[in-house]
């Protein structure tokens, strides 16, 4: 079986699998029963500075978004930071790392933007045994009016300068966890780089509202009759984490940044894609929240059977593996053709393809009489969108046409070489090909 | 003129080869990648889930379903022989209707389980069509243990005891291994000789050796297996059968069901299996419902199965009862054999209606009855062959719930072991609990 040992900035864990800093981490009861139940560390959740602590709402935290069958998709949620005292915290922190030193604990923190604060609370940190601290730089609701949280995250400049104060006051690792509610995520990793930070975990949640009760007219989760934005996160999220992770890993500033991936991982699979394209580790919250710690199980077998199918002996093996291959959309080779093919054993006739075709762009699929479907290679242009309504897996898939053969749209055979928009007879930028 | 359904009297050949072929392939067809899918994700992964209680091994259901709907069986597949080496088996012969589909939320709520076995034979078949063993032998112990009776309880003992390390040679009467699950089970659950290659298959794990045509009591004694085992497991089935005690028992034509079912399933070429034209099957339980559906599908013309009490007693589950008269075979309740009429060949089968009051059975004192070419005893099978010195009450070795006779140094498990319903999980369950207890044992 493949070794899952993982190595995140010296850190060692028996996987790669944390448990994103969140409720399931909020308490030396969970986290103790996460570890017996698999989980290779965790971000502890995140603690405030020492005084009376944060207040939660007592009316509903979450809403979600659906997919069929009920299956939760998409996760928002309220909450503030622990709402539990800090000296609670640290104690329950010393004792679980005493008993479980195997497993990787990080302290997540929220002070204020002064540099005091983190001194103070990094010194109590570093009486815990924890082996790193997490910057909470993304809590987008109630700690962002406050100056903390999200409000950091948004300026680099602020960043940048906690990062420092905390690199020069701990020999903790420090991990800055950025918040995506914002245009270009590479300015804050390179504003956390700048700083010192050993590494950057992303992504915390993305403002949004999920519903509106349509009777009391308010935005859900309500509270006595109002709501506000909150954090999303879950499986819907984890595109837009798989982008910005993919934006660091190949920005050649923060090339070499360790990265920590989070927003979706709920199975082995999405957490191999995180790896691949450049993460050192994943970390989990609302499928854990959805399920329950015991999901880890499937996430450590699947990874370990998928590795020595693959031949991988150690997850180092392929993080990155994939960041090669993320380009910009100008050196595509506009001369890959394909086109797409419909299984007919595998097709059961649904039709989803032609509506999608036949509606959409370009009337490239045939149904004949007997409800047969099949595509027209002079009309598909291989957009994928039949193979993404398709509801059987693999029915319908893309085909290439190969160098030489006639692409029958254009009615030209297929060039051998590559060929990209910036030298395309078309590109008004192609001084090349316009000045010839 | 080559024979037909028509044909009187008990007959071969009733239907064409391919007849044959179709009446006999998979009760239910494998799930291919997308219905798996789709079937995988129907399940809640429900905390505590009840599924995993109702099976007898304990199987971590939700957690091998959640690995099929990643794309991982093999994972699946190791999860599900972890607890249960005969995963494959049960997922083609488990009444699931009475164990972990039952219980089902989606089932309770809706009247649709999760389809749990078909979806656990396709996680174990992924992994058993690659040949792959997924166990690893401990260290030889050097210690030795002898299996007798090679059927599920004996070969779930047999593999828990040789991973741990143990050496263990399987003594079984026959001449091939497997029980009740190469000799019993219905043909349509077990198609393409998968007891045979499931047997193969858990062999890979090494350190067990089967000798065949060896019978304990048949000049081997247990004391003879005490003395140089440092372990005894007893598995050896039900193997005696109840008599009717009916006038005309022993007319020709009048068979034991099981002895039937182990020709049918020995047989190269089902057109040879000679069946009455009109068969009355008495009994309610599994192997009635197998003999009954069986007949039917060899060409019967006629099959009746006939119990003696009402349809909620019958032992055969409500689908087992569908599936019988699905077949085509008609199932009379409450009626009790009076006695077996015919010149030197069974004609016809006369009964007394019954009623049950107080749990009491009593003949009503009318009367019917039924043609037959073929009649076949399904009224239960009894324990046989039990050693001097083990303790038996009620038909059953006494264990207790490691296993353990009355005995030392021997256990035992499966049909002819007290506790637990006679089917093959609860033997698999309990031969691998025996072996767990026989190693904290050994190695105290
Ligand atoms: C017709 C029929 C259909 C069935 N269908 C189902 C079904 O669909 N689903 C289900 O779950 N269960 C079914 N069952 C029940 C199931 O087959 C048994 O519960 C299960 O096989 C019991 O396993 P076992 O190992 O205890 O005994 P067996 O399978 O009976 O194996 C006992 C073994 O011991 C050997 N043996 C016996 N005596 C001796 C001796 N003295 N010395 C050496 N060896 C000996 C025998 O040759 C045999 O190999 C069915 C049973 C029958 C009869
Ligand atoms: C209820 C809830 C509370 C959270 N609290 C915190 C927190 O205190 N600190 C923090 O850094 N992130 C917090 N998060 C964000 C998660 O750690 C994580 O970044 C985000 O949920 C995306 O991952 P996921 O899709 O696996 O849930 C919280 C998320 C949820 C759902
Ligand atoms: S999950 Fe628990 S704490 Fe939350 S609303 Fe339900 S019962 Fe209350």
């Amino acid at each position: 079986m493949a070794d899952l040992t993982s190595n995140f900035l010296g850190i060692k864990s028996p996987n790669p699998f944390w448990l994103a800093s969140a409720p399931p981490t909020d308490k030396e009861y969970n986290v103790r029963r996460a570890f017996e139940a698999g989980w290779g560390g965790v971000v502890w959740k995140t603690l405030g500075e020492e005084g009376p602590p944060v207040v939660n709402v007592n009316g509903p935290r979450y809403g979600a978004i659906y997919g069929a069958d009920r299956r939760l998709l998409g996760l928002n949620n309220i909450e503030l930071i622990t709402d539990r005292p800090l000296q609670q915290n640290l104690e329950e922190i010393t004792r679980v790392k005493k008993d479980y030193p195997d497993r990787a604990i990080i302290v997540s923190l929220m002070v204020p933007c002064e540099e005091q604060p983190w001194k103070d609370i990094l010194k109590a940190v570093e009486t815990t045994g924890a082996d790193g601290v997490e910057l909470n730089f993304g809590c987008p609701h109630g700690m962002a009016e406050r100056g903390m949280g999200g409000a950091v995250g948004q300026v680099p400049e602020y960043i940048e300068m906690v990062t420092r104060w905390c690199k020069e006051n701990t020999k903790m690792p420090v991990i800055v966890k950025l918040t995506p509610n914002i245009t270009d995520i590479r300015k804050p990793a390179e504003a956390a780089l700048r700083g010192g930070a050993d590494a950057v975990s992303l992504i915390n949640t993305i403002n949004s509202i999920t519903t509106v009760d349509l009777d009391t007219m308010a935005p859900e989760p309500t509270i006595d009759g109002k709501g506000t934005h909150g954090g999303y996160c879950g499986p819907a999220v984890k595109p837009i984490a798989l982008n910005m992770v993919a934006e660091i890993a190949r920005n050649p500033e923060t090339a070499n940044l360790p990265i920590s991936g989070i927003g979706g991982v709920t199975t082995w699979r999405d957490a191999a894609e995180f790896m691949a394209l450049g993460c050192g580790n994943v970390q989990v919250c609302t499928a854990v929240m959805t399920y329950g710690f015991k999901i880890v199980e499937e996430m450590i077998s699947g990874l370990s059977q998928w590795m020595d199918e693959k031949g991988y002996t150690s997850v180092d093996d392929f993080v990155g593996m994939a960041v090669p291959n993320v380009t910009d959309w100008q050196y595509l080779n506009l001369n890959y053709i394909t086109k797409a093919v419909i299984d007919q054993d595998a097709c059961i006739q649904c039709g989803r393809c032609y509506a999608a075709c036949e509606d959409t762009s370009h009337q490239a699929i045939e149904m004949s009489e007997d409800r047969k479907f099949s595509v027209k290679d002079d009309e598909c242009v291989a957009c994928n969108l039949c193979v993404n309504v398709c509801p059987v897996e693999g029915c319908i898939t893309m085909k290439q046409v190969m160098p030489g053969e006639l692409d029958e749209r254009t009615g030209q055979k297929v060039p051998a070489e590559y060929g990209n928009w910036i030298d395309h007879p078309n590109n008004p930028g192609n001084t090349c090909a316009s000045g010839k | 003129m080559p024979n037909s359904q028509m044909t009187p009297g008990i007959a071969p050949g009733r239907l064409t080869k391919d007849a044959y072929a179709k009446n006999f392939t998979d009760l239910h067809a494998p799930l291919d990648a997308h219905e798996a899918a789709v079937a995988a994700d129907r399940c809640y992964f429900c905390y505590d889930a009840p599924c995993q209680t109702a099976c007898p091994t304990s199987i971590d259901i939700p957690m091998f379903i959640r690995q099929i709907s990643t794309g991982t069986a093999e994972a699946a597949a190791v999860k599900i022989f972890e607890e249960n080496i005969l995963g494959g088996m049960c997922a083609r012969v488990c009444p699931t209707e009475t164990l972990c589909e039952e219980v089902c939320v989606r089932e309770v709520a809706e009247g649709k389980p999760v389809e749990i076995g078909r979806l656990q034979r396709y996680a174990t078949d992924t992994m058993m069509e690659k040949g792959v063993h997924p166990f690893e032998r401990a260290e030889p112990t050097g210690k030795k243990v002898a299996v007798v009776g090679a059927g599920p309880a004996g070969l779930s003992c047999a593999h828990r005891l040789a991973m741990h390390g143990h050496d263990v040679v399987i003594l079984d009467g026959r001449e091939k291994a497997g029980g009740l699950n190469e000799f019993g089970i219905a043909a349509y659950k077990s198609v393409d000789d998968f007891a045979h290659r499931e047997v193969e298959w858990l062999m890979q794990i090494g350190g067990i050796t089967v000798e065949y045509g060896k019978r304990l009591g048949d000049g081997m004694s247990l004391a003879d297996l005490t003395g140089s085992y440092d372990a005894v497991f007893l598995a050896i089935g039900l193997g005696g059968v109840n008599a009717l005690r009916a006038d005309g028992e022993d007319l020709d034509g009048v068979l034991d069901a099981v002895d039937y079912i182990a020709k049918l399933r020995q047989a190269d070429d089902l057109s040879k299996m000679p069946v009455g034209r009109n068969v009355v099957v008495i009994g309610g339980g599994m192997t009635a419902v197998d003999a009954a559906v069986q007949s039917k599908l060899l060409g019967a013309e006629h099959v009746s199965m006939v119990y003696r009490r009402g349809k909620e007693r019958m032992a055969a589950s409500e689908y087992e009862q569908e599936l019988a008269t699905a077949k085509g075979v008609t199932i009379i309740y409450n009626a009790q054999p009076v006695a077996i009429h015919g010149d030197g060949a069974v004609r016809e089968v006369e009964f007394e209606y019954t009623v049950e009051e107080d749990g009491k059975l009593r003949g009503t004192g009318e009367m019917f009855r039924i043609p037959a070419d073929q009649v076949f005893k399904a009224i239960g099978q009894t324990l046989e062959g039990v050693p001097d010195g083990v303790a038996v009450e009620r038909g059953k070795i006494v264990v207790n719930e490691h296993g353990r006779t009355s005995q030392d140094g021997v256990w035992a498990g499966g049909d002819c072991a007290s506790g637990g319903d006679d089917l093959t999980v609860t033997a698999v369950a309990e031969g691998r609990d025996a072996a767990i207890d026989i190693n904290a044992t050994l190695m105290a």
